[in-house]
């Protein structure tokens, strides 16, 4: 009952966050000085124009375009390219978005296991070599940005070795240098995060009940800190998710692989507002529902989160 | 007659920025079956470091144990065991009561897994049985619905029950001595004398050796066979429960008895303070550390630390008021009965 | 047993002695001076800070020692790679990519610094107030805040960026920090709202003290140093955020430049002339590398649960 009370009263709040977000892109698209066409360049005869401007309904008044704007939204429309007229903008990202969920969901997957087991060791060999190298990896993934280490990559293993391709998508072979340069991020994250869960747990009294029962250092690490230790970095996963998407703007773009991102950076290139628009209230609604889904397994595996039991 | 625990030279130090903090400084004392040995002292003393250290709880690289010291548990010396035999050791020979019950049960794993935990390291590997065993220890502890506790997490529990379950994996094996650190502490009022109340009949009921460290004086009146009173890192007084509450001859001890509030006295009376705080025991404290604090301090002990004196028995003291050529005082404990 | 030579007068009872209970062994310290101790023992963190002081100078003088402007396109000297004339080489355009470097420098480590501290200005006036009124105001401060926080920041920088148009200084400043304040304010409000709960506040409270000066005694200090630290972590992420940006074409226009921006320009041609982003590159890195460490320096130096 107090789960059903809670998604109901997340969803509530989700929908209200999503609406705001909406609306506030919306209108601030709509500020920007001038209308798409003069940012376009192109001149065009009166009519046309005219003709253009009924199209995408540019010719209604502002807060019209808002209501019709919303209306076909729920019907899940995002209208139309303008850079491309004739293409749907819903389309475009059905199209590109599962390419990108494809190679970033890999990325992601194994930065989350190698992050872990990384950081795990670290806090096991505090202050020790291991400790030091993870933590050096750590440090790089964190602050080389991604367009530094994807050139890198394509001059090491495309140019000078030859045994990858330089760009494309669609074979394993493709795959592997985007996914190497999307995981860093990841496993930085995760090893710097985890080894200070880790160290934390260690600390904690249960630890020291454990070993005064007699229990084996492997098993105080795999049955008490393991689980206590993981648990939190659950709550770092949306923020993950939402670097691999932003690092995909520019890791698809390097490799030219035809995903959200690539395309994303193409419409800010081409002033394509609707294009634009559509990908923000895309990328706005993915990181709302993964937030909710996150807190939510948070909430079933943590039985500290006193939600689903009976409180005394 | 060969003791169950035989402590020698016990000495533990901590390494920190500032230097060396030596917690506990030379002691000696043993324990015997079936008996309950008290620690008593103010934070700080040395008595919890002395209780870790029995069970090696205390890591290298920052704690040290001086090269002297030995810990014999039936002709084992502990310090020097090796990890494997240190596991058997631990909980099955020797196992501890924490102070805090909220921290000590790890909060993601439910109770009845956390008693089981040690029946299956140390009793049997048969699940069946072992979930048997700890339900048996969990009645034994008298924690109602024990069927139902076992499938609940800690933190569903109040802390005087949370504490029962730290006492049931305490005893789920049956271990020959159970350490209780401060085990009323973190408590409310009410649950404490109940807690006390039950190591007191579980200790009868198990013939487990105790050893209580403790501040409070008041929990071991009716418990303790014997009691030893630290003062920074070392033992100062020593004696049966009889000795120390009705002969004590330190000064510190009297202190202590001291600000125990009594029932039976005039209300309006002010209960009793210490003034000041123990030394910093980064010190090198050559002389009686309590010498700052004593009113009854003589030069001689600004200089050099007392030897033992036995009073009688197994009452003996370190402090130059028992010396012959000291004068004779009137102890403040008596002195204030009598007033 | 004991050694009776003691002559008598050793034993004549001269009482506690106050003025010794308290003999503290260790040397008393006050806070900062503990926490600037424990820095200076920190060796990663003072290289760190030894390499962001280079870095700064570098990036004041550095334009002004080669010799070159930052505009000056010289078409006879395109791409070349590193030499005595050029250090870093040239662009495709036979700029002097060493006084590039530097130019672009000064922007990156502006933004970084200023949009930081923006955003922690911000941050901390919305966090105190929501922090200090609590109640109605900030429940509904919180809840705005939330909104903010739903969606990645780089989403607002984006748009923002789209929206303003023409991107300079300020205008990226703006971009940068319209969602940046978000982290920083609960922070602030969150700290504040734990050192209120705290006992010594409490003690303070009951002992008289008067409330302006508990917040300047207890509050300024504790949520200053936090603040300190999540400014100095705040700083290379906005730099790196900036490099995102002219990559993607929405950072500082020609001619000014960034780091990002030459690594951006330098990206097409690397194949080519690897050295062209070699060098901003590895600024940034730099940067973002020597500003973490010695924030992880600055956050073990300014946490008091370790002090000994």
């Amino acid at each position: 009952m107090k789960l059903v009370v809670y998604i109901l009263k997340r969803l509530g709040l989700m929908l209200i966050s999503l609406f705001m977000i909406v609306t506030i892109t919306f209108f601030l698209m709509r500020s920007i000085p001038g209308d798409p066409l003069s940012h376009m360049a192109r001149s065009l005869p009166e009519q046309t124009r005219a003709n253009f401007m009924a199209r995408y309904g540019l010719d209604q008044p502002l807060f019209n375009q808002y209501l019709i704007y919303l209306r076909n939204l729920a019907q899940g429309d995002l209208g139309e390219s303008l850079a491309f007229p004739g293409r749907s903008v819903t389309e475009t990202i059905g199209r590109t978005s599962p390419v990108s969920a494809q190679g970033g969901g890999i990325a992601l997957a194994i930065g989350l296991v190698i992050g872990t087991v990384l950081g795990i060791i670290a806090a096991l060999f505090r202050n020790r070599l291991p400790d030091y190298i993870v933590m050096i990896i750590a440090i790089l993934g964190v602050t080389v940005p991604v367009f530094v280490i994807a050139p890198l990559l394509q001059l090491v293993f495309a140019v000078r070795l030859g045994w990858l391709p330089t760009f494309g998508w669609g074979t394993p072979r493709h795959m592997v240098m985007p996914v190497m340069v999307m995981a860093f991020l990841p496993i930085a994250t995760y090893a710097r995060y985890m080894k200070s869960s880790m160290l934390d747990t260690l600390g904690q009294d249960y630890i020291l009940t454990a070993q005064s029962k007699g229990v084996s250092e492997t098993n105080v690490i795999l049955k008490h800190a393991l689980r206590n230790s993981l648990l939190p970095a659950i709550t770092i996963l949306s923020g993950s998710i939402v670097g691999i998407f932003t690092g995909a703007f520019v890791v698809e773009s390097i490799f030219s692989i035809p995903g959200i991102g690539t395309h994303f950076v193409t419409s800010i290139h081409n002033n394509d507002y609707t294009m634009i628009m559509g990908t923000t209230v895309f990328f706005a609604v993915l990181f709302v529902v993964m937030q909710f889904v996150v807190d939510f397994i948070y909430v079933l595996v943590d039985p500290r989160i006193k939600l689903m039991h009976e409180t005394h | 007659m060969e003791h169950l625990l035989n402590v020698r030279d016990l000495a533990v130090s901590f390494h920190t920025h500032a230097g060396e903090v030596k917690a506990v400084r030379g002691i000696n004392f043993h324990l015997d079956k079936n008996e309950t040995l008290a620690f008593v002292g103010e934070s700080g003393c040395g008595k919890t470091v002395t209780a870790k250290t029995i069970l090696r709880l205390l890591k290298p690289p920052f704690v040290e144990i001086g090269a002297e010291s030995s810990i014999e548990f039936q002709g084992q010396d502990v310090i020097k065991m090796s990890k494997k035999n240190l596991q058997k050791y631990r909980g099955k020979d020797v196992s501890m009561i924490f102070q805090d019950p909220m921290t000590s049960l790890n909060p993601t794993m439910t109770c009845g897994k956390q008693i089981m935990e040690s029946v299956l390291l140390h009793v049997t590997k048969n699940k069946k049985e072992a979930y048997d065993i700890a339900l048996d220890t969990l009645k034994m502890v008298q924690i109602p619905d024990p069927e139902k506790r076992m499938k609940q997490y800690p933190h569903e529990l109040s802390g005087g029950m949370r504490q029962r379950i730290m006492i049931a994996i305490a005893l789920s094996c049956k271990p020959s001595i159970l350490i209780a650190d401060e085990p009323t502490t973190a408590l409310d009022v009410t649950i404490q004398a109940q807690v006390i109340d039950l190591l007191r009949e579980l200790k009868t009921a198990t013939k487990a050796a105790v050893i209580l460290v403790t501040h409070d004086l008041g929990v071991v009146a009716n418990f303790a066979d014997r009691i030893q009173v630290m003062y920074a890192g070392k033992i100062v007084e020593r004696g049966t429960a009889q000795d120390i509450f009705y002969k004590s001859r330190h000064p510190y001890t009297w202190a202590l008895l001291n600000s125990v509030p009594k029932l039976a006295k005039e209300r309006k009376q002010a209960l009793y303070s210490l003034r000041g705080t123990p030394p910093d025991l980064i010190l090198p404290l050559e002389h009686c550390p309590f010498a700052a604090r004593c009113q009854y301090c003589m030069p001689i002990c600004k200089e050099v630390f007392p030897e033992e004196t036995v009073i009688d028995g197994q009452h003996s003291v370190h402090c130059f008021l028992t010396h012959p050529n000291a004068p004779a005082v009137t102890p403040l404990y008596q002195m204030e009965v009598s007033s | 047993m004991m050694k009776s030579d003691i002559p008598k007068e050793k034993f004549e009872i001269i009482g506690a002695d106050e003025s010794q209970q308290e003999l503290i062994g260790r040397a008393r310290v006050s806070y900062m001076k503990d926490a600037w101790r424990r820095l200076k023992e920190n060796k990663t963190a003072m290289a760190a800070l030894v390499v962001l002081c280079f870095l700064i100078l570098m990036c004041i003088i550095g334009p002004m020692i080669s010799g070159h402007s930052f505009e000056e396109i010289n078409p006879a000297h395109r791409n070349q790679p590193p030499s005595s004339e050029h250090w870093f080489g040239t662009d495709r355009l036979g700029r002097d990519l060493f006084t590039r470097v530097w130019t672009g420098g000064r922007v990156s480590i502006i933004i970084g610094v200023s949009a930081a501290l923006i955003a922690a200005v911000v941050g901390i006036l919305y966090g105190g107030i929501c922090a200090y009124f609590g109640g109605m105001v900030d429940v509904i401060m919180m809840r705005i805040l939330e909104i903010f926080a739903s969606v990645p920041s780089l989403i607002y920088v984006v748009i923002f960026s789209i929206v303003l148009g023409n991107a300079n200084l300020t205008t990226i400043l703006v971009a940068l920090c319209v969602a940046a304040w978000v982290g920083p304010a609960r922070l602030v409000r969150g700290q504040m709202l734990q050192i209120r709960n705290q006992e010594f506040v409490l003690a303070a409270q009951a002992l008289g003290v008067s409330s302006f000066k508990i917040i300047l005694k207890h509050m300024v200090p504790n949520t200053l140093s936090v603040v300190i630290v999540a400014i100095t972590f705040a700083v290379p992420g906005f730099i790196f955020t900036e490099a995102f940006l002219s990559f993607i074409g929405l950072g500082v226009q020609p001619p000014n430049t960034s780091w990002g921006a030459l690594v951006a320009m330098a990206q097409s041609e690397f194949m080519f002339f690897p050295y062209q982003m070699f060098f901003p590159a590895i600024m940034i890195a730099l940067t973002m590398l020597s500003f973490t460490l010695f924030g992880d320096g600055l956050r073990d130096a300014l946490d008091p649960r370790l002090r000994k």
